[in-house]
C-alpha cells in the first residue's frame, strides 16, 4: 500500500471521527477525500466536486454514482444537481462515474440499524446518526434499499449549489461586477444590467481555482424548476434504439468469451470431470476449474458466447452431495423444527402476549400457519461480467450494484490493493438485489487469469442464472390472534422461521467476518408495521440451511407483508369486521397509514359488500417499507378459465415526491413484480438441485395477465421514503385477499398457483 | 483444429453481412458476437422471453432459436428501426409514454410491436395481448400498451 492510500485511509478515519460530516459543504471545509474525477478529466475539463465536471465547450457532466437498473435513479439524482446548478436536463450528460469511497451510501446504512422505522426515540435517532459515519468508514458505494433519493437529497443539491456559486464568483471577477448582481440561466451567467452573458464552460477553468464557498443556501422548494415535477428520463433514448449500454454488450479489443458451469448442488464440488468433449467443441479453447467463496465449478473459455455455451453443455462432470437436505420435504422440516423451538430473537413485544394467550379460552384464539417459497431474481439481463488482468492492473466491466464491494472482494484474487481494481459500471438489465452479489465478477476475474492479458466477457446461460442465485429466502410463520368480536384483536403473536440473509451474504462475501446480533432483514415488514395491538409480539428463529439467500426487491417485506396482511383479513372475517375498517382502527395512531388507506378506498370506491355473490372479489393490503407507506386494492374475477386480475389501485405516501411520474412507474413495476411472484413463482429442490432452470419453469406475468394499475401519491409525512421497492410487499396479500373474497378459498402458501389457476 | 468452412452471408439491415461459418449458431449470437450488433438481447435461449426478437422478411422471429443456416430472408434488427437522430414513430411513442425502465427487453418489445402495427394498424387490446408475449421483468406492460396505441394513432394521422 503506498503512502497516498495510507494517508487516505488514515485521513478518512480521522475525518469520520472528528467531523462525521456528510454534506458536500464539508467536502470543501475538510476535504476528507481526493476527488476521484481528477484522475479522469478530458482535455480542458475541470471538476468542482465529485459530482460535477464542466468542459470549455459548456458540456456539463453530472456524476450520479448510483446504478441505473431501471428505477430511474440517475435522472432524479441528476435533477438534484441540475436544480441547484440552474441548468435543464437536456443540457447535461449523466454518467455513473468511477467506483470510489467518496460515493458511499449513508442512507442505506442508516436504514440497516436494528430499529423499526417508526421509532423516533432519542436513543434510536442517536444510533441512526452514527450509521452514516460507519458507512463512510466502510466506503460502501451501493445501490439498494430504496435509499438513493434520501442519500442524495442533500449532497447532490449542495454539489450543484457549490459549483454554481464558484461560477458566479468567477464571473464576478471576470466582469468586475458584484456577485450579488449576477444571475444564472441555462448554463450561463448573466449581468441583467448590461445584458452580458458568459457560459459556464468559459468560466469553469477559472472557477475551479477559487476558494470554495463556506456557506450554501439551497433553493426553496417553492422555487424548484425541476424537482417535484415529472422529468423525461435521460436514459430512455438509448434504450429504445438498441444502444450497447449493458454489461453484456461490452466490446473490447482482443476480447474473448466465456461462460461458467457451477456446481448445481450448493456447497458441493466436482468429484469427477472430463473436458474432452467440451474441448472438442469448435471455438472452445480452455476449461478451467473455479473455486471461490461464492461457488465451485468450471469456466469455459471460447471464441464466442455460443461456443462457450455448447462447451459447457458438453463438459462432463459428476458433482458431490449438497450440504443441505436434498429434497424440499427435508428442507422445510428444518423450518418446522425452528418453529417448534423457542424463538431466537424477540423483535417486538408490546404488552404481554405470552400471558394473555395462556389465560385465553381456546375458542377465541385464531391460529394459522403460512409458507413462502425461495425465489430467484430473474433479471432480464443474465449475470455477466468482463474482466481484464493485464500488467498488474485489474479492470472489470460489470452491471453491478456495489462497485466498492467488488474492489474489496476481488482484489485478493489477483493480489492487488482494492484501489487498484478499476470497476466500470455499465447500465444494468435489472438488478432487484441480485447484482449486489459478487459471484459473477469473481468468476470472470478467475477466468481472466488464464487469458494472457486479454479481456474476457463471461456470460451465464439463463439456466445457470436461475439455478445459481442468492434466493429470496423461504419462510414459515405461525400466527395466533386473540379475537375480540366486532373490533380489533387483543393480542397478535407471530413466530417466523427463515434463514438470515445477512449471515448468508457475509459468509460468501466476507468469509473472515462473522456477523453478530439479530438480522432485521428477517422481520422487515412484520415487526415495524403501523398497527397498535395491546399485546403484540414478533419473534424469529434463524433456519440454518446452506442455500444461498440474498436481497430480493423489498427483502423481508416481500414475504412478511403477505403473511401479516392475509392473517389480518382472517382476523377481520372472524371478528365480523370490514378489512378496511379494521385496518383503520389498528392504524389509528398513524395518520400516514390512515391517509393511504382512505385514499385507496376512495380510488376504488371500497365497499365491503362489493360484488357479493358474484365471481368478482377485492382484497386490501397495507405495508410500510423503506420509509414509504403503501395501500393496495386488487380486484379479481374468478372466470371459467381461471383467476383474472382486473385492477390494482395503489395509494402511496412517500413524504416528498421528487419525480411523480417516475414514482408511479416504480409503484407499477413493484406491483407487477409482487403479483408475478405471488401468482406462480417458486424455486424448489430435488436431488439437491434447483428444479427450475429457465422462464418455462420460473415464469413472469405477461401482457395479457397484467391488470389496469392506478397509482396516487401523497406527500404529507415528515420523512422522504423510497420508491423502488415499497410497491411490491402489498401486492401478494392484496391478491390473496381478493381471491378469498371472490372464491372463499384462503391460500396460506405461495405461489397461489399451487392451489388455484390463473387465466 | 477447426475445419476451414466458407463464411456464410445474410442480408442484415439491408446489407450483405458475413455471419461466420457455424450454421448451427443461433442468429442471436451471430448478430451479437460475430456481426457486432448488440441491440438484440440474450434473455433465455429457449424462445420464452422475446428479448432477442428480430424480423426476418418482416415477420417477428425469436433469434435465439433460429440457426443462421436456416435463415431464409432479410434480417432486420432494432438498429434499423430508427436512430437517435431519426427516431421511428414507434420509438418516439416509447419515449412519450416513458416506457422503458431497465430497458433490456425493450428492443424485443419494439420489434414485436412494429410487426404488430404493420399487420394491424389499429390493434385492439386483444390484438396487443396476442402479439405482445414478450417478457418484461420491470412490469412496463401498461405503458407498452399505451405506447402502441399512441403510435397507432400517429401512424394513422
Amino acid at each position: 500500500m503506498n503512502i497516498r492510500k495510507i494517508a487516505r485511509r488514515t485521513f478518512l478515519i480521522g475525518a469520520t471521527a472528528i467531523a462525521g460530516g456528510l454534506a458536500v459543504g464539508y467536502y470543501y471545509v475538510r476535504k476528507p477525500y481526493p476527488n476521484p474525477l481528477e484522475d479522469e478529466l478530458s482535455e480542458g475539463e475541470v471538476t468542482f466536486n465529485p459530482y460535477v465536471k464542466i468542459a470549455p465547450d459548456n458540456t456539463i457532466t453530472i456524476i450520479t454514482a448510483r446504478a441505473e437498473m431501471g428505477q430511474g435513479v440517475q435522472t432524479t439524482l441528476a435533477a438534484m444537481v441540475a436544480e441547484e446548478l440552474d441548468v435543464t436536463l437536456d443540457q447535461i450528460k449523466v454518467e455513473h462515474g468511477p467506483a470510489d469511497w467518496t460515493y458511499f451510501n449513508s442512507a442505506m446504512m442508516e436504514d440497516a440499524s436494528p430499529f423499526p422505522f417508526l421509532d423516533e426515540s432519542f436513543i434510536v435517532e442517536v444510533t441512526r446518526s452514527m450509521m452514516p459515519p460507519i458507512a463512510k468508514l466502510l466506503g460502501i458505494q451501493a445501490t439498494g434499499g430504496s435509499s438513493s433519493m434520501k442519500d442524495g437529497y442533500d449532497k447532490m443539491r449542495q454539489s450543484g449549489c457549490a459549483a454554481r456559486l464558484l461560477l458566479i464568483a468567477a464571473a464576478s471577477q471576470e466582469l468586475g461586477i458584484d456577485a450579488a448582481g449576477l444571475k444564472t440561466e441555462n448554463g450561463s451567467i448573466i449581468d441583467p444590467t448590461s445584458g452580458q452573458s458568459i457560459t459556464y464552460g468559459e468560466l469553469a477553468a477559472k472557477a475551479a481555482t477559487l476558494e470554495p464557498p463556506s456557506k450554501l443556501v439551497l433553493r426553496k422548494k417553492s422555487d424548484w424548476k425541476l424537482l417535484g415535477k415529472s422529468q423525461r428520463r435521460t436514459d430512455i433514448p438509448a434504450k429504445v434504439t438498441g444502444q450497447p449500454i449493458y454489461g453484456i454488450d461490452v466490446d473490447l479489443p482482443e476480447m474473448i468469451y466465456g461462460t461458467v458451469k457451477m456446481s448445481p448442488r450448493f456447497g458441493a464440488n466436482a468429484i469427477f470431470h472430463d473436458d474432452k468433449a467440451a474441448l472438442a467443441v469448435p471455438g472452445v479453447t480452455a476449461v478451467i476449474p473455479l473455486e471461490t467463496p461464492a461457488g465451485s465449478g468450471f469456466g469455459i473459455i471460447a471464441e464466442n458466447t455460443w461456443a462457450a455455451f455448447k462447451g459447457a453443455e458438453a463438459l462432463e462432470v459428476k458433482w458431490g452431495e449438497a450440504d443441505h437436505p436434498p429434497e424440499d420435504e427435508g428442507i422445510y422440516a428444518l423450518f418446522d423444527k425452528a418453529l417448534s423451538s423457542t424463538p431466537h430473537n424477540i423483535m417486538r413485544n408490546d404488552g404481554n402476549a405470552e400471558t394473555v394467550f395462556a389465560d385465553a379460552p381456546r375458542e377465541v384464539i385464531l391460529s394459522a400457519e403460512y409458507r413462502v417459497p425461495w425465489l430467484a431474481h430473474a433479471c432480464m439481463e443474465p449475470m455477466n461480467a468482463t474482466a481484464r488482468w493485464k500488467d498488474g492492473v485489474l479492470d472489470i466491466w460489470a452491471p453491478n450494484q456495489a462497485p466498492t464491494l467488488i474492489q474489496m472482494t476481488v482484489s485478493g484474487l489477483v493480489g492487488v490493493a482494492s484501489e487498484d481494481v478499476n470497476v466500470h459500471i455499465t447500465t444494468l438489465g435489472g438488478g432487484f438485489g441480485r447484482r449486489l452479489e459478487m459471484d459473477f465478477v469473481q468468476y470472470a476475474v478467475e477466468m481472466a487469469k488464464h487469458t494472457e492479458g486479454k479481456p474476457i466477457k463471461v456470460t451465464w446461460t439463463r439456466e445457470e442464472d436461475t439455478s445459481h442465485d442468492a434466493y429470496r429466502p423461504a419462510a414459515k410463520t405461525k400466527l395466533r390472534a386473540l379475537l375480540n368480536p366486532g373490533t380489533i384483536p387483543t393480542a397478535l403473536d407471530i413466530h417466523l422461521a427463515t434463514p438470515s440473509i445477512i449471515k448468508s451474504f457475509m459468509g460468501r462475501t466476507f468469509p473472515m467476518l462473522s456477523p453478530a446480533g439479530p438480522d432485521r432483514t428477517m422481520v422487515d415488514g412484520l415487526f415495524d408495521q403501523p398497527y397498535t395491538i395491546e399485546n403484540y409480539r414478533v419473534s424469529t428463529s434463524k433456519v440454518d440451511v446452506n442455500i444461498p439467500v440474498g436481497f430480493w426487491r423489498s427483502v423481508g417485506a416481500s414475504h412478511t407483508a403477505y403473511v401479516h396482511e392475509c392473517f389480518l383479513d382472517e382476523i377481520a372475517e372472524k371478528s365480523e369486521m370490514d378489512p378496511l375498517a379494521m385496518r383503520l382502527e389498528l392504524a389509528k395512531e398513524y395518520p400516514a397509514a390512515l391517509g393511504v388507506l382512505n385514499k385507496v378506498a376512495e380510488m376504488c370506491v371500497w365497499d365491503n359488500n362489493f360484488a357479493k355473490n358474484s365471481t368478482r372479489g377485492r382484497g386490501l393490503a397495507l405495508s410500510l417499507s423503506f420509509g414509504t407507506w403503501v395501500a393496495e386494492v386488487v380486484q379479481v374475477n374468478a372466470t371459467e378459465d381461471g383467476i383474472v386480475i382486473e385492477n390494482v389501485w395503489c395509494a402511496t405516501e412517500i413524504g416528498e415526491a421528487l419525480d411523480p411520474d417516475n414514482i408511479k412507474a416504480q409503484m407499477m413495476s413493484g406491483i407487477v413484480f409482487g403479483l408475478s411472484a405471488a401468482m406462480g413463482q417458486e424455486i424448489t429442490f430435488s436431488d439437491g438441485m434447483v428444479e427450475q432452470q429457465n422462464f418455462d419453469g420460473f415464469d413472469v406475468m405477461r401482457m395479457h395477465q397484467c391488470p389496469t394499475i392506478e397509482v396516487e401519491i401523497l406527500e404529507t409525512y415528515h420523512k422522504m421514503g423510497g420508491a423502488g421497492e415499497p410497491g411490491t410487499p402489498p401486492a401478494a396479500p392484496a391478491l390473496a385477499n381478493a381471491i378469498y373474497a371472490a372464491t372463499g378459498k384462503r391460500i396460506r402458501a405461495l405461489p397461489l398457483s399451487s392451489e388455484t389457476d390463473f387465466a | 483444429m477447426r475445419e476451414a468452412q466458407a463464411k456464410m452471408q445474410l442480408e442484415i439491415n439491408g446489407k450483405p453481412t458475413e455471419v461466420g461459418d457455424d450454421a448451427e449458431m443461433p442468429l442471436l449470437w451471430a448478430l451479437r458476437d460475430i456481426v457486432g450488433l448488440k441491440g438484440t438481447k440474450f434473455g433465455c435461449g429457449i424462445a420464452a422471453c422475446g428479448a432477442c426478437t428480430v424480423h426476418i422478411d418482416g415477420e417477428p422471429v425469436r433469434s435465439c432459436q433460429m440457426p443462421i443456416g436456416e435463415v431464409s430472408g432479410a434480417v432486420t434488427t432494432i438498429e434499423a428501426l430508427g436512430t437517435l437522430e431519426n427516431l421511428s414513430i414507434l420509438q418516439q411513442a416509447w419515449i412519450d409514454e416513458q416506457v422503458p425502465q431497465c430497458g433490456y427487453c425493450q428492443s424485443g418489445q419494439l420489434m414485436a410491436a412494429s410487426a404488430l402495427l404493420r399487420d394491424k394498424p389499429k390493434p385492439t387490446d386483444a390484438d396487443i395481448d396476442e402479439a405482445m408475449t414478450n417478457l418484461c421483468r420491470c412490469g412496463t406492460y401498461p405503458r407498452i400498451r399505451a405506447a402502441i396505441k399512441l403510435a397507432a394513432s400517429k401512424m394513422g394521422a
